[in-house]
């Protein structure tokens, strides 16, 4: 199967094989007007399988997302046909309004207004900042 | 402007100045009557606890303050379904320093974020309780004389006992602390406490399933209630309610300077004759209650 080469965008490589349509709902890429492909399960030599997906359209990517649901992935921002940039995120310190809190015991279940937002502990796990649970996408 | 909303929000030396403070007022508590004369108390309780509200209360009497406030969420706005954010911006108006209770997990933090005062958190859920560590720590440095170095046995509910995991934050950071844990499988220490408060400070313990066998060697024990409100499942209560109780028999192997703490109230987990014992200290825990939310009050007002 064949999928045109992006003269300029960003493709997002490497992602996990079954991954790649939970980054597309993550980034809300439905949203875009340009064309966005995603490609399941490519091979690849180091895992096997991959999904890639191509974005023909130089946007302003949530990196803070990107680093907390797939810090494996490569970042490549095609300019005129040519990898210009090869970024791999970083998991973010700070996530704000990015996932919710499913503790029912926490005070976002209730309270309106309020920004959810969860802090990367030492151990590498987020944590809500308001009851401390555990995130959970 | 500084809150009490986690124990983890004061440093080691804050809390030792608190109880340096606690300490002095328990011997003369008179003459701290008008330290906190026209400041005005709120305590904003949106869930029942007699205890911790009358300890506040009396802490801020005791100094000369007043205190105004609810005792239960239905006898306030949020009954009309007022939000957290804007009970606190109303409060704030009215009072020098607010002392609150709520049901949801991270609502004082919610509340210090839009206070003009500062918030004390008095129990938020099964989360944090900041002053009843303080209330903790004032009881062991009393009648241990020190903070470190100490055997600490927590026995019964570690997994939703947040008075279990605040103090263990406190230790944490004291030397030479060993703690033994000791509870059913079901109510272990959850893992997120190993990993971030006790491996991250390298303390040395022990789990256990066997409070006889863990009784010769601790100085402190720490007993808990399985709490009711905590779970989802009447069955599981019913069925861990009973796990440990401490009897005048089981005393008999522990120390004769070993310190009996429990953050009351208690079901059956302590037996009533154990009372009498010389090392039950926790009614002696709800006198330094008082003292400590007086020492407290008076940091975060600034009074000295």
């Amino acid at each position: 199967m064949n999928i045109d080469a992006i003269k300029n965008g960003i493709v997002i490589d490497h992602i996990k094989a079954g991954k790649g349509m939970e980054i597309y709902n993550f980034l809300n890429l439905g949203e875009l007007d340009c064309t966005v492909a995603l490609i399941k399960n490519v091979s690849s030599k180091k895992t096997g399988k991959k999904d890639i997906i191509k974005i023909d359209a130089s946007i302003d990517l949530n990196f803070e997302v990107l680093g907390y649901i797939a810090p494996e992935v490569t970042v490549n921002v095609i300019k005129n046909g040519e990898t210009v940039q090869k970024v791999r995120p970083e998991p973010p310190k700070f996530l704000k309004n990015v996932i919710k809190c499913k503790n029912p015991r926490c005070i976002t279940s209730v309270e309106q207004g309020i920004d959810q937002c969860f802090k990367l502990t030492d151990s590498g796990v987020y944590r809500c900042i308001y009851c401390e649970s555990k995130a959970k996408n | 402007m500084k809150h009490l909303l986690s124990i983890t929000d004061f440093t080691v030396e804050e809390i030792s100045e608190v109880i340096a403070v606690a300490e002095d007022i328990s011997k003369n508590i008179y003459s701290y009557s008008e330290k906190c004369k026209n400041k005005i108390l709120a305590t904003l309780f949106f869930e029942p606890s007699t205890r911790t509200r009358l300890s506040f209360e009396s802490a801020m009497l005791s100094l000369g303050g007043k205190v105004l406030g609810f005792s239960d969420a239905n006898s306030s706005s949020s009954s009309k379904g007022e939000s957290v954010s804007d009970t606190i911006k109303v409060v704030s108006c009215y009072s020098d320093i607010i002392a609150m209770r709520h049901p949801k997990e991270g609502a004082p933090l919610v509340a210090s974020m839009k206070s003009s005062v500062p918030i004390i958190n008095a129990g938020d859920g099964g989360h944090n309780h900041p002053t009843q560590t303080l209330t903790d720590l004032l009881t062991i440095k009393t009648e241990k004389g020190r903070l470190d170095n100490l055997t600490v046995g927590f026995c019964g509910d570690l997994k939703f006992g947040r008075t279990v995991h605040s103090l263990i934050q406190a230790l944490a950071r004291q030397k030479g602390i060993k703690l033994v844990l000791i509870s059913p499988d079901e109510l272990k220490i959850p893992d997120y406490v190993k990993t971030d408060v006790m491996d991250k400070y390298g303390m040395e313990y022990i789990e256990t399933t066997s409070l006889e066998k863990a009784m010769p060697e601790l100085d402190v024990l720490y007993m808990t209630r399985v709490q009711q409100e905590r779970f989802f499942n009447e069955d599981d209560y019913l069925r861990l309610r009973d796990s440990y109780i401490l009897t005048v028999d089981k005393l008999s192997s522990a120390k004769k300077d070993m310190c009996i703490l429990h953050p009351l109230p208690r079901v059956n987990e302590i037996a009533v004759d154990v009372d009498d014992d010389p090392r039950a200290c926790y009614f002696k825990q709800v006198q330094n209650g008082r003292y400590v939310r007086m020492a407290l009050i008076m940091k975060l007002l600034g009074v000295k």
